[in-house]
């Protein structure tokens, strides 16, 4: 296609509401937009003058895939401002607590939201029948995850347990070794996935992409650590506001995150694979080789492979933790509200989420600031499409407009999140 | 598909928890998919056949005219339009916006509002007439799971209109609120989330939305007899359900 239009009205199979329009013109693009038509919500305003207790479950509202991370991000600024240190027991919970969004999540997004594109099903509901051990795969492993994070939470959607310094309510260790047992069986499904990636054919992109991610040592970054990229940032998260923009641009839709010499980057599995290869399990190792793609990787498209391999490791690492939690006891966690501020990064399934509050001497809240995966990554998307189209200029209207919203989905974004914090523009041309 | 009842689901302003509820009914999901065609369902698949549906389940509140529009027209082609969870039957946590100068609200998020034309956070009801209404923050899988049953079947859906206070006693629980001296809105929620939040030592929130002939009043009393500032007892009535007659009446300055 050398001269045309790729128009997608209605982005189907992600979270959220988003449009997308391309104009090319002898096979160079002069308009590209991703139209977010996401209703706002207003959440940054309302929690002005809410109290700081509330945040966790406030802010678990912004998103039903992601609550969990949410709540945790919302804990540690808290904590970080009122200067509280959790406990051991408490560190463990709440990466087991992550880690059982990240099974849910991603056995959602590998197989209901991505797999279709990759097999040639418009949805899951329709591969049902020609793959169905596949789909009652995905099935078990997402329950799994669902149940992990309800054994923790209370529920899986919007969760109710997690407060400062902990848990309103913790599992015994009789459920944990119950749950271990079906965690232990997934193992091999969650190999099968990596398996069944290895064998989907991606589109090649050459890009010299910036990657962003929380980094430990220690660990394999969930819910702390340092935030780096592999173009050298190495920073405090609690300063990311000095360092990561926010920037308005003039012909675009949306608020783009951007780093401080204005290059778009990605948030997400690749960029936490890629750069923490290292501290991932041994049999997620070996899920990366299954899948084929030697990370780091430069293609936004092995972000599904990425996924497979978080997949593995997150099974992985929460057995682990389930053996060092054993029988988790009940802790008296004081801790006294004063006036200050507070911010905090973890990562959600999607990429780094960032809170930031300031509370006045009650805990009432004077400001916030939450910036979603999805913001981080628009720009990236964007910049993506702008790179990967003309690469595939030789392909029919229909296959190239296919393509596009692949490469969207590769990001799992999710526009519920995301869309309080985009400048909003209602798609009204033609 | 067809012969099987149509099914939509339509998303306005909204975490996508409810939708995702559907697909979190795992366990029984094939079954179901036997049972109804899932016609639009824009999460989770690509194709979208026209109506007119059977069942249009209504996610998320009414937050500007476009979606008005768009309600409408689910309205329209929606044989029975249910409302689920809180956004859709009560307006939802970003009604709490509706007592906020608009100008100061919009201008803490975009650079440049004019191009949002927000009205405030309404529940569906205020724009169309609804059929049914499944409350929750999230909705209840259970509920969910019994409403879709009924409808098959014909029959009137069991409602629990009575307050969280009746399952969390017949959890057997210690009342929180009574023995503790903790604010638990259970007195004036709607049951239905098996008494959730306090079996786990957490005083209930409101997320499940008003019962019927919920006391506001007497609830108000208790709170200030516990010590809250009057501007704790109105966050606490002004959450998920501020809009409610009732609600609006126990969070007043």
């Amino acid at each position: 296609m050398e001269s045309g239009r790729i128009k997608v009205d209605y982005l189907s199979r992600l979270e959220g509401e988003a449009a997308l329009d391309v104009t090319i013109q002898n096979g160079q693009i002069t308009d590209l937009q991703l139209n977010v038509f996401e209703p706002p919500r207003f959440f940054q305003s309302f929690l002005v003058g809410r109290k700081y207790y509330e945040l966790p479950e406030i802010t678990a509202r912004i998103c039903g895939i992601c609550p969990v991370s949410y709540q945790m991000t919302a804990l540690s600024a808290i904590e970080r401002a009122f200067a509280v240190q959790v406990s051991e027991q408490t560190r463990k919970l709440r990466k087991l607590y992550a880690l059982s969004q990240f099974i849910q999540s991603h056995a959602l997004h590998i197989y209901m939201l991505a797999a279709p594109d990759f097999l040639g099903y418009e949805s899951v509901i329709s591969m049902a029948s020609a793959y169905p051990e596949e789909v009652k795969r995905a099935l078990r492993l997402k329950r799994l995850g669902n149940d992990l994070t309800a054994l923790i939470g209370g529920r899986e959607v919007h969760p109710v347990t997690p407060q400062i310094g902990g848990f309103s309510d913790l599992p015994s260790g009789k459920s944990l070794q119950a749950i271990a047992k079906r965690l232990t069986a997934a193992m091999e499904e969650a190999m099968d996935t990596a398996r069944l990636i290895g064998q989907l054919a991606v589109p090649a992109l050459a890009w010299d992409l910036t990657y962003v991610a929380l980094s430990d040592p220690q660990e394999y970054a969930v819910n702390g650590g340092r935030l780096v990229s592999n173009k050298g940032l190495n920073i405090d998260p609690a300063d990311y506001r000095d360092y990561l923009q926010e920037r308005h641009i003039s012909h675009a839709n949306a608020l783009h995150s951007a780093m401080e010499n204005g290059s778009s980057f990605l948030v997400g599995p690749l960029a936490r694979v890629n750069l923490n290869f290292a501290q991932l399990s041994s049999r997620a190792k070996e899920a990366a080789a299954l899948t084929g793609v030697s990370f780091p990787s430069n293609n936004p498209f092995h972000s599904v492979a990425a996924r497979a391999v978080e997949l593995v490791h997150s099974i992985e690492e929460a057995l682990q933790i389930i053996e060092e939690l054993d029988e988790p006891r009940r802790e008296n966690g004081g801790y006294i509200v004063r006036a200050g501020c507070g911010a905090a990064i973890t990562e959600a399934p999607r990429g780094i989420l960032s809170h930031s509050y300031c509370f006045n001497e009650q805990g009432v809240v004077l400001a916030a600031d939450i910036v979603a995966p999805t913001s981080r990554n628009v720009h990236n998307i964007e910049e993506g499409l702008r790179l990967f189209i003309p690469q595939h200029l030789e392909l029919p209207e229909e296959d190239l407009r296919l393509k596009c919203e692949m490469f969207i989905r590769n990001y799992d974004p999710c526009f519920s999140c995301s869309v309080h914090f985009l400048k909003l523009r209602v798609h009204s041309k033609c | 598909m067809s012969g099987l009842p149509k099914v939509a689901i339509y998303k306005f302003a909204s975490c996508s928890g409810c939708q995702l509820e559907f697909l979190n009914l795992e366990p029984v999901l094939l079954d179901l998919l036997g049972m109804v065609d899932i016609a639009h369902f824009v999460m989770a698949r690509s194709a979208s056949s026209p109506g007119p549906y059977d069942i249009g389940f209504v996610e998320g509140s009414i937050v500007n005219a476009e979606d008005v529009g768009r309600l409408k027209e689910a309205r329209a082609e929606s044989k029975l339009l249910v409302a689920i969870g809180a956004c859709a039957t009560h307006g939802g946590l970003q009604s709490i916006s509706n007592w906020l100068p608009m100008r100061e609200v919009e201008s803490s998020v975009y650079a440049t509002p004019v191009q949002t034309h927000p009205l405030k956070s309404f529940p569906v009801s205020e724009y169309v007439k609804v059929d049914a209404s499944l409350s929750g923050c999230p909705i209840n899988k259970n509920e969910l799971v019994e409403f879709i049953k009924s409808a098959l079947l014909g029959v009137t859906p069991r409602i629990r209109p009575h307050s969280v206070c009746v399952e969390c006693k017949l959890a057997e629980n210690v009342c929180l609120l009574v023995s503790e001296g903790k604010p638990c809105m259970g007195p004036v929620i709607r049951a239905g989330c098996s008494a959730l939040c306090p079996s786990r030592s957490t005083p209930c929130t409101g997320c499940h939305g008003p019962s019927s002939d919920c006391n506001v009043e007497s609830l108000r009393t208790t709170f200030a007899g516990l010590g809250l500032h009057q501007s704790e007892i109105t966050r606490h009535f002004r959450k998920y359900a501020a809009l409610d007659a009732e609600f609006q009446k126990g969070g007043r300055t």
